[in-house]
């Protein structure tokens, strides 16, 4: 269900995890990310899937919301890893060879190494999420992006509306939850038929749910007025971002595993084709 | 004590359009209304729905303008738009539905927001937001997050936001309407709370008559006029008046109206439930014994 | 009179196997008359909306059975959707759930949904906005357009067109204004009267439920604190107050006069009863 989604979600803390400036966060979390596509070979993946799991440990939101967050995206995984098990051809015999279907050393290898860097971006990327307050997580993207605004990005724009998008995400899930009971109770059908059955049952729901988001947003947009509400000009904010020690000294050990990275890439032959 | 609200023969209408988009008649909501609130009052605007009291309640603020009349806040007329700023921050508005108000996802982030906007410096932030939730008994709440909470304390941390502006006057627009009983119990002890102990000048919109009787006056408006303007005892004598405009009147005094229907001499200015006993205890009694 | 609805130990716990387990529901064990007009009334939290989505089968109890005309509602054949028919349910704010483009086609939803005949269809969609005060020039307008008392009662339409044998309602009044309230509830009384239909009103106002209902059911705490005519629930008025329910305010007053000394009665709820009492008094002493 809804409910058991943990991808967005905020465990809160006060790990060293937590602690570290949100801004520096976003971008470790870039780094992870790129060296998860830098990799070329198994070594480089472990000890990036190493380095997640200290991270986990250290943060302390606890390992098994590792399998957790990797649930919901279990499907894609399976599609990438057939995919690649059948469409890559080898240079040797295949290792099966059933019908047209013929299955190479390269392709197992390719699919579990797809698969594997798949689960830990997830990880990667839920820890964030994990560990950061939406509200940092939202002001950190305006402060990363603010350089924009010198092209008339609207930065402080976009990170408003996922403010208020983050806000009332858990009050539009209860009341989707209403009017499907609604709905029900007048003998609606939402999860019997097929694809187009469903999709028109679903009508009741979704009319009712989008009359009232833009009641919500009228009333929201007059009560943010009323409080004075006049863009980012001249805007202060009550917590500042503030970056120490701590940020700089995980900004090294990233840059260490980076370059630990491109020598494995390096001395270790690449087993992809 | 001078007014910090003067509305002076306002008119509110708006073009009524048919099909086609051509305007087909006018469409008045706010008929000729005068009303003016010395600082410090709290004072009730009671009416049913479509009389124009949220109407009215708009206009205290800048957030619509009369079509006739004029609206002076603190001396300050509502259409300098140079002054809006100041006039919203003078008199602060709570709406009905709390979570259409909330725009944070964290409580004090949200109480923040409005000192954010116009520019206060982050350590003052800090203080006024601590003192305004200390104010509505939220403060162990600050880190939570509002989905979490009841109707009663999303509603007191909307009327924090508001405070933590240190307006003069709050307007209420009807902000117990969609509470349990315990949730507008609360909000009536927090609006008392601020216009005795904090001096704030409230104006609440209401249509429940209980909440009516606890202020210090009671303006009732019908059809987009002023129709009584009294302290509620005195507008909660004339029963039959409020109505025949579709309000309610309480019990207390309903029964003393029957009773002096009845042909017994009932006073017609009790209000409270101890007055009330007290009354029917002498009229059982003779000379105080039973 | 034989029972149209009987709950037998119920219990129902919310997120069950995880540390935010709670019960909503505990050991609820319930008699409903056919007929009957029940006010339900209790604090937030109390257990009351979880316990009438048990009747229309919305929520399926963690322990205990539902029966319904009878019929075991989680027994093998039974068709959930018929008894979401028979017990028809309103929620709280119901006119979030209009969606159709005209008021006709909105109330018509439920009976289309029962899979009935066109004439029927039409025939139960005119009675239905008949009984709900509904004029007949509204039913070819937008749901959308109307005022929210309209918006209400049409909402409410659309459950009585299935015409189900039981109708519970969820504050069918809340937010609106005094002429709203009446209006709803009086209409729901009146449906009651002509049609027989067994109602259970949810409200939290004391003041609305002993005006209009036969009975009281008193939830606290997941459990049933009493269920009753309402002069017997009244007669133990000290510790509904102490549960944090309120009484009439005209009650409160009569509690201050016993303290005083002079005993009314402890079945003074309305503004009626209380003059009635009061002038019975002073005729019995004049005379004395």
């Amino acid at each position: 269900m809804l409910k058991d989604i943990t991808i967005g979600q905020f465990f809160p803390g006060n790990s060293i995890i937590h602690r570290l400036d949100s801004r520096f966060k976003i971008i470790l979390d870039i780094a992870y990310v790129v060296m998860l596509f830098v990799t070329s070979n198994f070594y480089g993946l472990a000890l990036a899937g190493l380095f997640m799991i200290l991270v986990y440990i250290l943060s302390g939101v606890g390992l098994k919301l590792i399998f957790k967050s990797l649930r919901p995206i279990l499907p894609l995984i399976a599609i990438t890893c057939i995919l690649n098990l059948f469409f890559i051809k080898g240079e040797g015999e295949p290792l099966v060879q059933w019908g047209f279907i013929s299955i190479y050393y390269e392709g197992v290898s390719t699919s579990i190494f797809m698969a594997v860097r798949i689960m830990f971006l997830i990880i990667g990327m839920s820890l964030l999420t994990y560990t950061t307050s939406p509200i940092a997580l939202t002001d950190a993207i305006e402060r990363l992006l603010s350089p924009l605004k010198k092209l008339h990005f609207p930065v402080h724009e976009l990170a408003m509306m996922m403010t208020i998008a983050l806000r009332f995400i858990p009050t539009l899930i209860e009341e989707t939850d209403k009017i499907m009971s609604a709905q029900k109770a007048r003998g609606a059908e939402l999860d019997t038929g097929g694809l187009i059955k469903k999709a028109k049952a679903l009508v009741p729901v979704m009319i009712p749910l989008f009359v009232s988001a833009f009641k919500r947003a009228n009333e929201l947009a007059l009560a943010m007025e009323c409080r004075c509400y006049r863009g980012g000009e001249g805007r202060t904010r009550l917590k500042q971002l503030k970056s120490g020690a701590r940020d700089y000294i995980a900004l090294l050990i990233v840059a260490v595993m980076f370059v630990g990275l491109i020598l494995l890439n390096n001395f270790i032959p690449s087993f992809m084709p | 004590m001078s007014d910090i609200i003067c509305a002076e023969d306002i008119v509110f209408e708006y073009p009524v359009l048919d099909e086609d988009g051509n305007e087909i008649g006018k469409n008045r909501v706010l008929d000729g209304v005068s009303l003016s609130v010395p600082e410090g009052q709290f004072v009730a605007v009671l009416g049913h729905n479509g009389s124009g009291k949220s109407t009215l309640a708009k206009h205290f603020n800048g957030i619509l303008l009369p079509t006739e009349g004029r609206v002076t806040i603190d001396g300050t007329d509502t259409t300098d738009e140079d002054k809006i700023y100041d006039i919203r921050q003078t008199v602060g508005m709570v709406f009905q539905n709390p979570d259409n108000q909330i725009v944070a996802t964290i409580v004090e982030e949200d109480v923040a927001f409005a000192l954010e906007n116009i520019g206060v410096p982050p350590d003052e932030i800090r203080r006024r937001v601590d003192e305004a939730l200390k104010t509505v008994d939220m403060y162990d709440y600050r880190e939570h997050s509002p989905h979490q909470l009841s109707g009663g304390q999303k509603q007191r941390v909307a009327i924090a936001g508001i405070i933590a502006m240190r307006p003069r006057c709050i307007v209420m627009d009807e902000p117990t309407a969609m509470l349990d009983p315990k949730g507008r119990k609360e909000i009536m002890n927090t609006i008392k709370l601020l216009n005795r102990e904090h001096g704030i000048t409230v104006v609440l919109i209401t249509h429940y008559m209980e909440e009516a009787a606890q202020a210090d006056r009671v303006v009732v408006i019908d059809k987009g006029k002023i129709l009584l303007d009294d302290i509620p005892q005195r507008i909660f004598a004339q029963v039959e008046l409020l109505k025949s405009v579709g309000l309610d009147v309480p019990q207390t005094t309903e029964l003393l109206y029957e009773l002096r229907k009845a042909g017994i001499d009932a006073p017609d200015d009790i209000l409270s439930e101890d007055d009330c006993a007290d009354y029917i205890y002498s009229l059982l009694t003779k000379d105080g014994k039973l | 009179m034989s029972n149209i609805i009987e709950l037998k130990n119920i219990t129902y716990k919310y997120s069950t196997g995880t540390p935010f387990e709670s019960v909503a529901v505990d050991d609820v064990t319930l008699e409903v008359e056919k007929g009957e007009f029940c006010g339900i009334i209790g604090h937030t939290g109390s257990g009351k909306s979880t316990l009438i989505q048990h009747i229309n089968g919305l929520v399926k109890p963690t322990l205990g059975e539902v029966y319904v005309d009878g019929e075991n509602i989680w027994s093998k054949d039974t068709d959930i959707r018929q008894v979401r028919f028979k017990a028809g349910l309103v929620f709280q704010y119901s006119e979030y759930q209009l969606f159709e483009e005209t008021v006709y086609k909105d109330i018509s939803y439920g009976p289309k949904n029962m899979g009935l005949k066109a004439e029927e269809i039409d025939r139960r969609v005119r009675f239905a906005a008949k009984s709900m005060g509904i004029d007949d020039s509204l039913l070819e307008r937008s749901p959308f357009d109307l005022s929210g008392g309209q918006k209400r009662r049409v909402a409410l339409a659309g459950v009585i067109a299935m015409e189900p044998e039981i109708l519970i309602l969820d504050e069918p009044a809340a937010g609106l204004d005094p002429i709203g309230r009446e209006n709803v509830l009086g209409l729901i009384s009146e449906y009651h009267k002509q049609n027989g239909t067994t109602i259970l009103l949810v409200s939290h106002s004391m003041e609305d439920i002993v005006k209009y209902a036969q009975k009281v059911l008193v939830m606290n705490k997941g459990k049933i604190f009493c269920h009753a005519p309402t002069d017997e629930v009244f007669s133990r008025q000290d510790e509904i107050i102490k549960i944090g329910l309120d009484v009439p305010q005209i009650t409160r007053v009569m509690m201050r006069l016993r303290a005083k000394g002079i005993d009314l009665g402890t079945d003074i709820y309305t503004v009626e009863r209380a003059k009635q009492r009061i002038l019975e008094y002073k005729e019995n002493k004049n005379n004395a």
